[in-house]
């Protein structure tokens, strides 16, 4: 498509652990080949399981980490192994939001010195008055005030904070943010204004998320496309509505009906999955899901299934049926 | 009688900086196969009063309370033996962080092992055979060999779960859960609340959940109290506390979740929960209520009716309007 601005194509990232005493070297698969992309104005929410490698993906796109193999294209530029090194437009198209809205902050340095640091570094050639006024701007642009433009971060709030962070991550004027669980860490009334805030700056700054969470409700509000992962790979990517009105992995399936729905006289209909995540550094042969699904057979063992379909695509070789009861599945 | 009874605790932390009153006259009264949550914001004295439940605090709290009854035993003159006799059997807390109950200097199953001895009279194979059972109750693959693993040598998620297996080993009257699943990823999440809904429902054992996820408080409790700064400001049923919350906190805070909004932006609440420096005349919520009138931010309200919810509110809602307004203009 014309307007991607970012382009992912088999993207993997794999580490090679020392063994120790009786254990061998190994290598942690922890992402294997996730292929999307990115567009203005349009956020891709990524959900899976803890150590499924979404903060991975998110330092591989951030350029924090090169990719050991597949394509990054980021604003028609091809990513090399050097990332953004001596690249300060390409530095400055991607910036990231961590879910921490305490370790992610400075405590030395003002709210005001934390905004204009990436503007020193990447734009030395802005000078002193132009910085401030720029950083000024940016807190008013988060919903904070101009006298907090002095005060340190132990003064201000886990939503507060968020939103120096966001701030400090749009300085550069990024095209792309990455926003790696942004809202985990915040109660639910400070949840809505940071969403907001994140809904707000999208449409005034035409920026594309890749926005990283494993609360589904958060993600249904706020997203335009998903992607469920499982160890290290997509299972499933498409248009957020499509994917939700039929999913067609059995992990989809089975990660949705797992999340608690605020909502007392719905019906549970739980799928029971067996058996516990595998670690990345012993991803299954075939597909790797199959331990765990109720629809495997040898051939899932055995190779991995291609990814089918067109913008909703998946990788199974037993996809579901519009409204396939799974056998697993217990009315509770 | 109800196998827990609370009246009026409160519990004052000795600061630095002065006196900080964490929880403000709570009452809460538990029934045998009861399931409740306490539901609130963070630092709104969940994990503190029941803290003080459990004889938990630190010697910088004072707690007072009215009544303070477990099962028949008053908690406040309960001497260390007695508490110790009854604390892990039949009263027993699954614990915020997994690793600060978790002793790191044995293997979880000789944890396990050790609460069947002091509390049950279980042989010496029949508790190996029940610490057995108990690991693959809370989903922990290969349950024999991680007996004999070390609590640092488990995933996060291993030994929350291995924590919940140790406090659900004596089959407790009264399991108090302080955030159990928000460490697990949402499948094992899943599979520990019906764990423990099926405990309710086979021994009896009744359930305070304490938690900030109302899909998880929807799916699973019965009745909820919602806790702000430190007081309860609501308690109903699960399905009417949804469908007509009667504290403005309760009302706004359900109107804050993503899935109830059609509109690309979400309802807030302005502001933040009052600390201990800036905590309001009247009621505490007033700063950030969108009702609040002279009258709330002046003088502290009383607790509305049973049908009302017990709503800590001058102007409690009904069906979303506040009531008695009115009558005091
Ligand atoms: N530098 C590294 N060296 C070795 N292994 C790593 C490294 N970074 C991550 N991993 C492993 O890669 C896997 C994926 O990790 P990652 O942090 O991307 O997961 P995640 O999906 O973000 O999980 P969470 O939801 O818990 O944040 C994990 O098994 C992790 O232990
Ligand atoms: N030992 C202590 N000394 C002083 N203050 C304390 C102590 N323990 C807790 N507090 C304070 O008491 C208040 C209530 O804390 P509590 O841990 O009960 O909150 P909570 O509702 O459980 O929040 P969370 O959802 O974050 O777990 C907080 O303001 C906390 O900082
Ligand atoms: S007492 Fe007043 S300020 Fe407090 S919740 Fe009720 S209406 Fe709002
Ligand atoms: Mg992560
Ligand atoms: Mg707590």
């Amino acid at each position: 498509m014309s307007d991607t601005i970012l382009t992912a194509e088999n993207l993997t990232r794999h580490y090679s652990v020392k063994g120790g005493l009786m254990r061998p070297d190994a290598t942690v698969r922890a992402l294997d080949g996730a292929s999307f992309s990115l567009r203005p104005g349009s956020t891709l929410a990524v959900v899976g399981e803890s150590g499924c490698g979404k903060s991975t993906l998110a330092r591989v796109v951030t350029m924090i980490e090169p990719a050991t193999s597949g394509r990054l294209t980021i604003g028609g530029k091809e990513i090399g192994p050097n990332g953004a090194k001596g690249d300060r437009d390409l530095r400055a198209m991607v910036q990231i939001v961590f879910q921490d809205p305490y370790g992610s902050l400075n405590p030395r340095q003002t709210i005001g010195q934390t905004l204009m640091e990436p503007l020193l570094l990447n734009r030395p050639e802005i000078g002193k008055a132009d910085r401030e006024k720029r950083a000024r701007e940016m807190l008013l642009m988060v919903g904070l005030r101009n006298e907090h433009f002095d005060r340190y971060p132990h003064m201000f709030s886990g939503g507060q904070r968020q939103r120096v962070a966001v701030a400090r991550a749009l300085m550069l004027d990024p095209k792309i943010l990455v926003l790696d669980e942004p809202v985990s860490a915040l109660d639910l009334s400070i949840q809505s204004q940071i969403l907001n805030l994140l809904v707000d700056l999208q449409e005034r700054l035409d920026l594309a998320y890749l926005f990283i969470s494993h609360d589904l409700s958060v993600v249904s509000h706020f997203a335009d496309e998903l992607m469920v992962m499982y160890l290290g790979r997509p299972v499933e990517t498409g248009p957020l509505k499509d994917v939700y009105a039929h999913p067609r992995h059995p992990y989809t399936r089975a990660l949705f009906s797992a999340t608690p729905v605020a909502d007392p006289r719905r019906k549970r209909n739980r799928i029971k999955l067996e058996g516990e995540l595998p670690s990345p550094m012993a991803v299954p042969p075939g597909c790797p899901f199959n331990p765990r699904c109720w629809k495997a057979t040898d051939e899932c063992r055995q190779s991995f299934p291609e990814y089918t379909g067109g913008r909703h695509s998946y990788a199974c070789f037993h996809p579901l049926a519009k409204d396939e009861l799974p056998r697993a599945e217990t009315q509770a | 009688m109800a196998l827990l009874e609370i009246r009026n605790l409160s519990v004052e932390f000795e600061t630095v900086s002065g006196a900080f009153r964490a929880v403000d006259g709570i009452d809460i009264s538990v029934d045998r196969g009861d399931l409740m949550a306490i539901v609130g914001e963070s630092g709104s004295g969940k994990s503190v009063s029941m803290l003080a439940v459990m004889g938990l605090l630190p010697w910088t709290a004072t707690i007072t309370a009215d009544r303070m009854e477990f099962n028949g035993h008053d908690l406040r003159t309960l001497s260390g033996r007695a508490r110790r006799k009854i604390i892990g059997r039949d009263l027993s807390m699954i614990f915020q962080e997994p690793m600060s109950s978790l002793n790191p200097c044995f293997t979880v199953g000789y944890q396990i092992r050790e609460t069947l001895r002091l509390h049950t009279s279980l042989d010496r194979k029949a508790r190996q055979t029940r610490a057995i059972e108990l690991m693959e109750q809370v989903g922990i693959p290969a349950p024999e060999k991680r007996l004999s693993a070390f609590p640092h040598q488990m995933s996060g998620g291993m030994s929350q779960r291995a924590m919940i297996a140790m406090a659900l080993a004596c089959e407790p009257k009264l399991l108090i859960a302080d955030e159990p699943t928000t460490a697990l990823d949402v499948t094992i999440q899943a599979q520990i609340l019906e764990l423990l809904t099926d405990l309710q429902d086979r021994t009896g054992m009744a359930l305070i959940l304490i938690t900030h996820d109302m899909g998880v408080v929807a799916e699973t409790v019965k009745r909820v109290a919602v806790q702000y700064a430190g007081q309860k400001v609501e308690e109903q049923q699960v399905e009417a506390l949804f469908d007509d919350p009667h504290h403005p906190y309760t009302a706004a805070l359900l109107s804050a979740l993503p899935e109830r909004s059609q509109d690309r932006f979400l309802p807030t609440i302005p502001g933040v929960v009052p600390g201990q420096f800036d905590r309001p005349q009247g009621c505490l919520f007033s700063p950030r209520c969108q009702f609040a009138d002279a009258r709330c931010r002046a003088v502290q309200p009383q607790k509305a009716s049973a049908e009302l919810g017990y709503a800590l509110c001058h102007y409690p809602l009904l069906h979303g309007e506040p009531q008695g307004k009115e009558a005091s203009a």
